[in-house]
């Protein structure tokens, strides 16, 4: 019972992280119809500015924000330098835009930061909690963890559902045409949703970090277990990607504490998972109704 | 060929509202509009009449910015808005109903309505905005009754009927109409129709309305153009129009 609690509050842990990743990865396909396979490396890239930061400040709180500023601009930056050309041309220009960038992030990072492993540090203690002297198998910093994805995505929905700027957003996002005719300047909504995302990404890649030790390849696996986790969810719904992402989490979590040598296993029982339910629902858990085709 | 003014002649009002000069707009290598001119007179109805692929829709299209038309100028009360997209035209006063009863199915009739304010300037009130939103529910009942519904939910009928309240909302001198009719069973057709009516004699609204059907259109315009593989091939008062029968014949189908 004492691991089966373990095992599920360190998978909302990670399942957070990966809701954050697969938010990120739905803010840009909401907006773009494209897939950001650079957004891990985006994320590797403001983590190492937040280790910078703190390194030379020494403060934990001045790298959380630079970092998640830092991913607002790179987002931003991106979608305009290199994102808006391609546009209105064949979707593979697109992606693989983004590929080239996450092997240019990739490669400048081991130019400027190095190969080797670097650890982050945490805002809180790491030693896991008690209560009496049963150990949860969480941490203050893991419920920090949970604690602030959650801030996040609760802060976008309610900006999303009801703020000017969130009617905008999701009006690009459903109908740019329409959206453009009612003075909606999209291009620079598009923008928008590309900072966004580029700060929850740096939150993911901030927040992460102390597990998984800081190198230029370090995102990549988040990155796959976030997108599995957009793909539950049906990559089109915010609401999916948290509840895939928490899904997500728990699955990994249980199979790698409970299944023999199941550490090993965590990538491919994250595979099963994507494959029954792209079998079941191909457009994911949470596919909005198809009321476009009407 | 027919008795009816052609392009080159005297085509509506002295001082028009919106002048279309000389028009040139294509896809790719082929050209959909062959120098179209038009000019239509404040708060008057033109219909813009035509078989499929005559250039009715890619005119509006070129009109409201959607597409950047090749060569020639519109004119908004002697303003040059040529080459501006979208976002801008409907700032400078010219809105675009697409056809198909364009409303964003996934948000709700408000915010359907709500988008048709974005093109306000930032500095208007909240309380001008809610001013506005409630005047479009009085105007339209059934949209008042489902507020906060799914656009999905409505019928064709209240659909067309959001999309123009959208379109209202933005406060144009100019209103594009595109095929607003299609698909809406005759009783609807007909109270769209007096909405048209009603927006021009009422509210000033100066509109360009495209239709496939020409005989309703004809009945309620004021002007009319008949475009053919992208050019103007007559422009007179619908009355006249409706009443040349050799014309009917040929490009109304009627």
């Amino acid at each position: 019972m004492v691991e089966f609690l373990q095992f599920t509050l360190s998978g909302v842990s990670f399942g957070m992280i990966y809701a954050a990743v697969a938010l990120s990865l739905v803010l840009i396909w909401r907006g773009t119809r494209l897939l950001n396979y650079a957004q891990g490396g985006m994320a590797m890239i403001t983590t190492y500015v937040a280790i910078e930061v703190v390194y030379r400040t020494g403060s934990y709180w001045a790298g959380f924000v630079v970092a998640l500023a830092a991913g607002a601009v790179l987002g931003a930056l991106c979608q305009v330098t290199i994102i808006r050309p391609t546009m209105n041309k064949p979707p593979l220009n697109g992606v693989i835009v983004t590929i080239g960038l996450l092997t240019l992030l990739e490669g400048l990072a081991g130019v400027f930061f190095g190969g080797q492993f670097r650890s982050f540090p945490t805002a809180f203690s790491v030693r896991g909690l008690r209560i009496g002297g049963t150990p949860l198998g969480v941490s203050r910093y893991d419920i920090f963890v949970a604690a602030s994805v959650l801030v996040a995505t609760l802060a976008l929905a309610v900006a999303f559902r009801y703020t000017s700027a969130g009617l905008r957003m999701r009006a690009a996002a459903f109908n740019a045409t329409i959206a453009r005719l009612s003075g909606i300047r999209v291009a620079r909504v598009l923008t928008v949703g590309w900072a966004l995302a580029g700060l929850l990404g740096a939150l993911a890649g901030v927040l992460v970090s102390p597990s998984t030790f800081l190198y230029p390849n370090s995102m990549d696996t988040i990155f796959v277990f976030g997108f599995t986790a957009a793909v539950i969810g049906g990559l089109d719904s915010p609401v999916g990607a948290v509840t895939g992402g928490l899904l997500l989490g728990l699955a990994l979590s249980y199979a790698g504490g409970y299944l023999p040598s199941g550490a090993n296993l965590v990538p491919v029982v994250a595979l099963g998972i994507l494959v029954v339910v792209l079998m079941v629902r191909p457009d994911g858990l949470f596919s909005a109704t198809k009321v476009r085709r009407v | 060929m027919s008795s009816v003014t052609g392009p080159e002649g005297p085509a509506g009002p002295a001082t028009p509202a919106l002048a279309v000069e000389e028009l040139v707009a294509g896809y790719g290598g082929v050209i959909a509009l062959d120098r179209v001119s038009i000019s239509a007179g404040t708060a008057a109805i033109t219909a813009v009449l035509g078989a499929n692929g005559a250039g009715k829709t890619t005119l509006l299209r070129a009109v409201s910015g959607m597409i950047r038309p090749r060569r020639g100028r519109v004119r908004l009360d002697g303003t040059d808005l040529t080459g501006r997209n979208p976002e801008q035209m409907v700032r400078a006063g010219i809105a675009h109903v697409p056809e198909g009863q364009a409303v964003i199915p996934e948000l709700t009739v408000e915010e359907n309505l709500r988008v048709g304010m974005m093109s306000w300037p930032r500095g208007r009130s909240r309380a001008d905005r809610s001013a506005a939103l409630d005047e479009a529910f009085e105007r339209f009942p059934p949209l008042a009754a489902r507020r906060r519904k799914l656009a999905a939910a409505l019928s064709g009928g209240e659909r067309q009927m959001l999309v123009i309240a959208r379109a209202l909302l933005a406060q144009p001198r100019v209103l594009l109409l595109d095929e607003p009719s299609l698909g809406l069973a005759p009783r609807v057709m007909a109270q769209v129709m007096d909405l048209v009516v009603r927006l021009s004699r009422e509210h000033g609204i100066t509109i360009i309305l495209v239709e496939q059907n020409a005989r309703g259109a004809l009945a309620i315009a004021d002007h009319g153009v008949v475009l053919n593989l992208g050019r103007v091939v007559a422009a007179a008062d619908a009355a006249t129009l409706a009443a040349d029968v050799a014309l009917r014949h040929h490009y109304l189908g009627f």
